[in-house]
């Protein structure tokens, strides 16, 4: 309902403010900390009207930790130097990709991600990259992401340590890596997960790290 | 929240002996687990941003990001105060809202998306402004928002209000729909009198081009929410009347659908057909970008 009376949102545009923001708020939660160093390219429209749009104050400003209702948005390019966050925007061509995409290479003090996130209208968006792994990811349900190895049992620990907690799996993806072995797991649940049952599942097999993204 | 049918929710109603927004908010209730009353919250915040975004369009000479637009809602609520104007009272109020929210909107304050940020002037331009016209409670504004937003979801479900995907018919075609079914049920239409009222409007928008200079969601689009704030009005006064869509909503819906599939990709937000790629939409752009 809230996503056709809303999002309550900074404007000009639900694509290419609201939709960005939310894109931006999404790396900043799944880096896990602070973000020190930001490179943001765009692509496509996004590429070619990120200025009258604000898309870049968007980006930065869910990096920041924004929402889409914080009026800081506007402000963002400033907050930033002041928060001493590097960043820089670029532009770049990939015609295969959506025309509103956006990358975002993120740094914080202890870790790094790669997400390329595109922005589907009406302030919707989807995450469909993070660190080379093709993911799908639309943040519209309480949504966790899971990293792990591919090994025999730990997606099962995974399901187990959820049921045993009473979560509901609404929804559940992985995108694997056969090299080198490497999973992530994107899991929908009805409600959001509580912190102790994030850690529990931080303890299952092989798993190297949980971030747990509240519904936008 | 997906509501296959306008259908649906007049038989609902009409089976239950229930107004649409009551059907909406069971529907949501069941889809998002929130209570009614946490539901009624949200909306009446969401109303409140509303009037602080037209408010805030009309008081002041806002200026767009670009610098392309701004000012014209403080101009015509001026001119509403203190001269005799050819809109008569409330529809030249929603025009002034309608503006005012958009320009606010151009200006990156904050706006409730409805269901686009483009189209964010018309819903919030109608139902203020006759708010203030019939004195009505903001308990029943946030009925007749409710109800506007089952309208917009089924839109959503059956056809899109993307402007990329079905251009500005999509977008400020859906908020007219959307708003014209609101003001009905504020007025004391029948579920079915509003499902006819957005039906009327939608028709009435129907393959309108998305255009915009420049790519920024300023030219056409703010005029334009003004504009079909009006139109709204008249749609619900037709429906209130007793007129209804020769062609039932659902149809209509599904038509915007298949004419939006049907426009050609320039005149689908890339602004490159229509008035953006007129000689002074191109200047524009040439000195923005
Ligand atoms: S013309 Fe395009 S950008 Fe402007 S309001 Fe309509 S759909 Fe949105």
């Amino acid at each position: 309902m809230f996503d056709i009376l809303g999002p309550i949102t900074v404007g000009p545009s639900s694509s290419h403010t609201a939709g960005a923001i939310r894109i931006g708020l999404a790396c900043r939660i799944i880096l896990g900390e602070e973000v020190k160093k930001a490179r943001v390219i765009f692509y496509g429209s996004f590429a070619d009207t990120y200025r009258g749009h604000g898309t870049d104050k968007a980006v930065i400003g869910g990096l920041l930790g924004f929402n889409t209702d914080n009026v800081k948005v506007r402000e963002s390019l400033q907050l930033a130097q002041f928060r001493g966050m590097e960043y820089v925007i670029d532009t770049a061509e990939e015609p295969r990709y959506h025309p509103n995409t956006v990358r975002i290479e993120a740094q914080g003090a202890t870790r790094s991600i790669n997400l390329r996130g595109i922005s589907v209208g009406g302030g919707a968006m989807r995450l469909v990259e993070l660190n080379g792994f093709a993911i799908d990811a639309a943040c519209l349900y309480d949504t966790l992401i899971v990293f792990h190895k591919d090994t025999p049992g730990t997606l099962a620990g995974i399901a187990q340590t959820l049921s045993g907690s009473g979560y509901n799996i609404g929804n559940l993806r992985l995108s694997r890596d056969k090299r080198e072995g490497d999973v992530i797991t994107i899991i929908e649940t009805d409600v959001p997960v509580d912190g102790e049952t994030v850690a529990a599942l931080r303890q299952v097999g092989s798993v190297a790290g949980v971030v747990s993204i509240p519904k936008f | 929240m997906n509501i296959p049918s306008i259908d649906y929710l007049l038989d609902e109603s009409a089976k239950n002996n229930q107004p649409i927004w009551q059907i909406v908010l069971r529907e949501e209730q069941a889809d998002s687990g929130m209570s009614i009353e946490q539901l009624r919250e949200r909306v009446e915040h969401t109303y409140s941003v509303m009037r602080d975004a037209a408010t805030g369009g009309i008081s002041s000479e806002l200026k767009s990001v670009s610098g392309l637009t701004g000012g014209d809602a403080a101009r015509y609520y001026k001119y509403f105060k203190n001269h005799k104007n050819l809109l008569g009272s409330l529809s030249a109020r929603a025009m002034a809202y309608a503006l005012g929210t958009s320009e606010y909107n151009a200006a990156m304050g904050v706006i409730v998306a409805a269901p686009t940020a483009g189209a964010a002037g018309v819903l919030p331009g109608v139902l203020l402004a006759a708010q203030e016209e019939y004195g009505f409670t903001d308990r029943e504004a946030v009925n007749a928002l409710i109800t506007a937003t089952g309208i917009g979801a089924v839109i959503a479900t059956r056809a899109t209000i993307s402007g990329a995907q079905g251009g500005c018919q999509a977008e400020v075609g859906s908020g007219c729909a959307m708003a014209a079914a609101a003001l009905c049920d504020v007025m004391g239409g029948t579920a079915r009198q509003s499902a006819h009222a957005a039906a009327i409007a939608l028709k009435n928008s129907l393959g309108l081009a998305c255009d915009p200079v420049a790519g920024l969601v300023e030219v056409p689009c703010i005029k334009r929410n003004g504009m079909y704030a009006c139109m709204a009005i008249a749609a619900a006064d037709l429906a209130l009347a007793g007129v209804e869509s020769f062609v039932p909503p659902d149809e209509v819906i599904d038509a915007m659908y298949q004419i939006g599939c049907n426009l050609p990709s320039c005149i689908r937000e890339t602004a490159e057909g229509g008035l953006a790629i007129t000689p002074t939409g191109l200047r524009a752009k040439r000195r923005l970008f």
